[in-house]
């Protein structure tokens, strides 16, 4: 078998996985509707989504996790398309700070997504092909909506706590502002309340990546049995650098070459930050599909929680029952805290019980996702102070 | 009425309402290791008071007053462990400096806004003063008395910036840049026109100096001033 073999095995795996997922899903019919904001209403559709812990009687212990851009439900256990470790098994576990022997913890895939939730690789039940840009454009706000039927369909009416970080958290705030009364605590972590045109700016190149490459074929590269490979890897490379610091990647890298000891006068992967970079993009193309990278893209770029409140964000939390814990990263200049800051200032101004901490950190945005002491005991103290509220044991 | 004036009418009311909740009993029993103008602070607020602590530190003040007022506690701190420690106490605390936060609150957000030690090392104690009149309808401020006669022996007789058990620092090091005397204080209230309900002064262990001293007494023998204020 050669390596293209393997990696067209992974892609029909993709395909699989993007309509029948290795994981539990939620299907709603035609008499079940999505209501977009684009105006149009989605149906059927599904959700795909993991589980972890055990509801309680009085079902008052359901923690919601939301997942950023490339992010799937796979939380907190095997990722059956990468063979790798839940992404957020640092957080989410028995005995750590989102503790599965007390909490009843659901994390679903976003509407827009690959993984088993509708999204442009689904099915199009008109057709039989893949929906590709005939699926309608999506938003934060649908994302939410969508998680929203899902825990009706669970039998959940109060969540105790959402958490998110970066898009994640971009849901958090949706879903606290949208549905106030089910959201007893909420975390939004390195996130902000809108997209800067500054992460709007990254975005579009990365669409540009994708649509550049002729392998994309106006978006059906699913029916022609092609994949844009090159340009999504370029897209999540240049991604990849606005994760993480300039510090982060002097330490991590520095000036090392790779597999050598001088330059080759050539353009090959000399360094190893190249080196790395180019295995990053490698990998997520194995994982991710194209035209979601599109429609995720899209969804934080609309994102501005003020707009829908006549441009005030206190307004969006006005009254707000809400506890929230929200956290920021010195290291991160693609949600810097001047954003958490703007966030936490509105909450305080619409009345809401809010605590913000600023970990110091030079790992950049991504330092939500890694070994970071502080952020662990911060949410630890946050969740068992809310439980204890909650007379949760 | 002048300063001394205003200050023994204040400190008779404040005497005054010591007395009739000590007799009643309103306190419940002190947590062991409360510090003492802590509890007096508590006994300053209200039962089931909104309050925001302005450099709460390790949230201790503000634990205290959730535990006996059962307050809906709030605060602001200016160092990163200083807020995972109150996080970690389940407290409502944002990362925040006294000196440029306090604008973004709206007017009348809580009943109590405290600055406990803290006057001193603010850039414009004058502003912060003005936010936390407009956005408590109580202010209480505790600082340490720069008229205290150790501070002026160490002063006036050593010739020495004084370092005292209220005061550690020494002068290159400290982050107190604004020492003000009780006097002093009660002569910025009357600038901004704030009604002192009560005034205490507390001596090196921490007990109220008997308030039927002259005014004199206070800020020569008073380690620190505990104030509470309103707007006029």
């Amino acid at each position: 078998m050669t390596e293209h073999d393997v990696i067209d095995l992974k892609v029909a795996g993709r395909r699989s996985e993007a309509d029948e997922p290795t994981s539990p899903v939620a299907r709603f019919g035609v008499d079940e509707p999505l209501r977009l904001d684009a105006g149009v209403d989605l149906a059927p559709w599904q959700i795909a989504y993991q589980t972890y812990g055990e509801l309680n009687a009085d079902r008052s212990n359901a923690v919601l996790v939301c997942h950023a851009l490339t992010g799937d439900q796979h939380v907190a256990s095997l990722n059956p398309v990468t063979g790798k470790p839940g992404w957020w098994q640092s957080l989410v576990g028995p005995g750590l700070p989102i503790d599965t022997n007390r909490f009843f913890v659901v994390c679903a895939n976003v509407i827009g997504g690959c993984m088993g939730t509708t999204g442009p690789a689904s099915s199009d039940p008109a057709t039989g092909r893949a929906y590709a840009l005939d699926f309608p454009l999506v938003t934060i706000r649908d994302m939410v909506r969508a998680q929203a039927m899902l825990i009706d369909r669970l039998g959940i009416q109060s969540l105790f706590c959402v958490i998110g970080g970066s898009m994640g958290g971009m849901q958090v705030l949706q879903w606290a502002a949208t549905y106030p009364e089910r959201v007893f605590a909420a975390m939004p972590i390195a996130t902000a309340a809108r997209h800067s045109a500054q992460n709007i700016a990254f975005h579009e190149v990365g669409r540009q990546a994708v649509m550049a490459d002729p392998d994309w074929r106006r978006g059906r590269y699913l029916d022609e049995g092609v994949r844009p490979r090159k340009g999504l890897a370029v897209a999540r490379m240049g991604a990849h650098i606005t994760y993480l610091s300039e510090p982060a990647l002097h330490r991590k890298f520095g000036r090392t070459f790779q597999d050598r000891h001088a330059p080759t006068f050539s353009f090959d992967a000399d360094f190893q930050i190249e080196s790395y970079l180019r295995y990053q993009g490698m990998t997520f193309v194995e994982r991710f599909d194209a035209n979601s990278y599109l429609y995720v893209t899209r969804a934080m770029d609309y994102f501005d929680l003020a707009e829908e409140h006549g441009g005030v964000l206190a307004r969006a939390f006005k009254g707000t029952p809400t506890r929230f814990c929200v956290m920021s990263f010195t290291s991160d200049w693609l949600f810097p805290t001047v954003e958490s800051r703007a966030l936490v200032h509105a909450l305080n101004a619409g009345g809401g019980q809010v605590g913000f901490v600023e970990i110091e950190s030079d790992k950049g945005h991504d330092a939500f996702l890694l070994e970071e002491p502080t952020l662990f005991a911060a949410a630890r103290g946050f969740i068992d102070a809310a439980a204890a509220v909650r007379g949760l044991r | 009425m002048t300063a001394a004036a205003d200050i023994q009418a204040a400190r008779v009311a404040g005497a005054r309402l010591a007395r009739t909740e000590a007799s009643a009993g309103q306190l419940p029993t002190a947590p062991p290791g409360a510090r003492r103008d802590h509890l007096l602070v508590c006994r300053m607020v209200q039962p089931g008071s909104r309050v925001l602590d302005v450099g709460c530190g390790d949230g201790s003040l503000l634990a205290l007053l959730r535990e006996t007022r059962g307050a809906d506690s709030r605060g602001i701190e200016l160092s990163r462990d200083g807020v995972s420690d109150c996080l970690a106490k389940g407290l409502a605390v944002i990362q925040g400096d006294a000196d440029t936060d306090l604008e973004n609150y709206p007017d009348d957000a809580f009943d109590y806004v405290i600055l406990s030690q803290t006057l001193q090392a603010t850039r414009q104690p004058r502003t912060v003063l003005e936010h936390m009149l407009r956005i408590g309808r109580h202010a209480i401020v505790s600082f340490p008395n720069f008229g205290h006669w150790r501070v002026r022996f160490e002063l006036g007789v050593r010739g020495r910036m004084p370092v005292t058990e209220n005061m550690p620092h020494s002068w290159y090091d400290t982050p107190n840049i604004h020492f003000c005397t009780i006097r002093d204080f009660v002569g910025l209230c009357r600038e901004l026109g704030a009604t002192m309900d009560e005034a205490h002064a507390l001596d090196a262990g921490g007990q109220p100096v008997r308030w039927h001293m002259p005014w004199w007494f206070w800020n020569l023998f008073g380690e620190q001033g505990v104030f509470l204020l309103r707007r006029g």
